[in-house]
């Protein structure tokens, strides 16, 4: 089974980096682009069963530091 | 007796060599040098030190991947039962993401990477990292990261203030950090985390190209309060 899980930075904490690229994206010309924040998109491809509890494990204690991030954990087939 | 310091390096710590340097200068004994693939750390140590770099390089964030490694679960367990641990800029990185510290480091607001030496106000100089110093003083430490910015929640900064847990702050603006903090306690004390690198500033003052001497005085301070203690 493949899972995709998506990091974000939480609402209201600083991105630098997408601000970065709000400013290029501004360079290059384009109008109305109103706010840009990055994310992280891991992919994994797991054990068939693997239960949603120990994917939101994985999250919590590697692939999102939830100080800081938020997670979703989507399931792709 | 001798004073024990155990220094860990991680795959891309780079600071490693300066910390045990610092160390030997400072209490005249030989730190220890740990690997993070060790599960155990020595006995009876008096000190832990993760030194900075771009351990794993900084690979998902930085301080993360360094924060499951072997050596890790046993300087948690070492914390836990009150040996002390110093974190410096990559060290003080691996300390929030392994929980020993509360916050996070983000990218500096400025998104560029600060290099430079600055001036450092000392908030607590009861703990035994700031022994060594006057509360209220300013001291110039070296920094050198891309990674510094401080965040935590308000509840989270409030109660770090309340509870004397602020150790440094940036008396200027240096990476965007939360209310300007630099370095930051554990509960108990026991644990420093702080982006600054004291180990680059033990020379003497007459020697300004190295670094200074601010840094020195944290590790005779520690020195200090583990010989009274």
């Amino acid at each position: 089974m493949q899972v995709r899980v998506l990091v974000r930075l939480k609402p209201g904490v600083l991105d630098p980096q997408g601000r970065a690229v709000h400013h290029a994206l501004e360079g290059l010309g384009f109008t109305g682009v109103e706010d840009v924040r990055v994310g992280r998109l891991i992919e994994l491809d797991l054990a068939d069963g693997t239960d949603e509890a120990t994917i939101r494990q994985m999250c919590e204690k590697l692939l999102a530091n939830t100080v800081i991030e938020n997670f979703q954990i989507e399931s792709i087939g | 007796m001798a004073f024990r310091a155990a220094v860990i390096t991680f795959p891309g710590s780079n600071c490693d060599r300066d910390m045990a340097s610092a160390l030997e200068a400072v209490s005249g004994v030989p730190a220890i040098r740990v690997w993070h693939a060790d599960a155990e750390l020595p006995e009876r140590l008096d000190l832990i030190a993760l030194p900075g770099g771009f351990s794993y390089g900084d690979y998902l964030r930085s301080g993360a991947m360094a924060a499951t490694s072997p050596i890790m679960r046993a300087v948690v367990a070492a914390s836990h039962r009150g040996v002390p641990v110093l974190g410096v800029c990559n060290g003080f990185q691996v300390l929030t993401e392994a929980r020993l510290l509360p916050g996070a480091l983000l990218r500096n607001a400025g998104q560029r990477f600060v290099c430079r030496t600055v001036p450092l106000t000392v908030e607590n100089a009861a703990s035994p990292f700031t022994a060594g110093y006057t509360a209220g003083e300013t001291i110039r430490i070296p920094v050198a990261h891309h990674d510094g910015n401080y965040f935590a929640d308000a509840e989270t900064l409030d109660r770090l203030e309340g509870e004397g847990r602020v150790a440094f702050r940036y008396a200027d603006s240096c990476n965007g950090s939360a209310r300007d903090i630099a370095g930051v306690l554990s509960e108990n004390g026991r644990v420093l985390g702080m982006m600054p690198h004291p180990e680059r500033a033990i020379e003497p003052a007459s020697v300004p190209a190295l670094g200074g001497a601010d840094g020195r005085r944290l590790f005779e301070g520690l020195l200090a309060s583990f010989a009274s203690a």
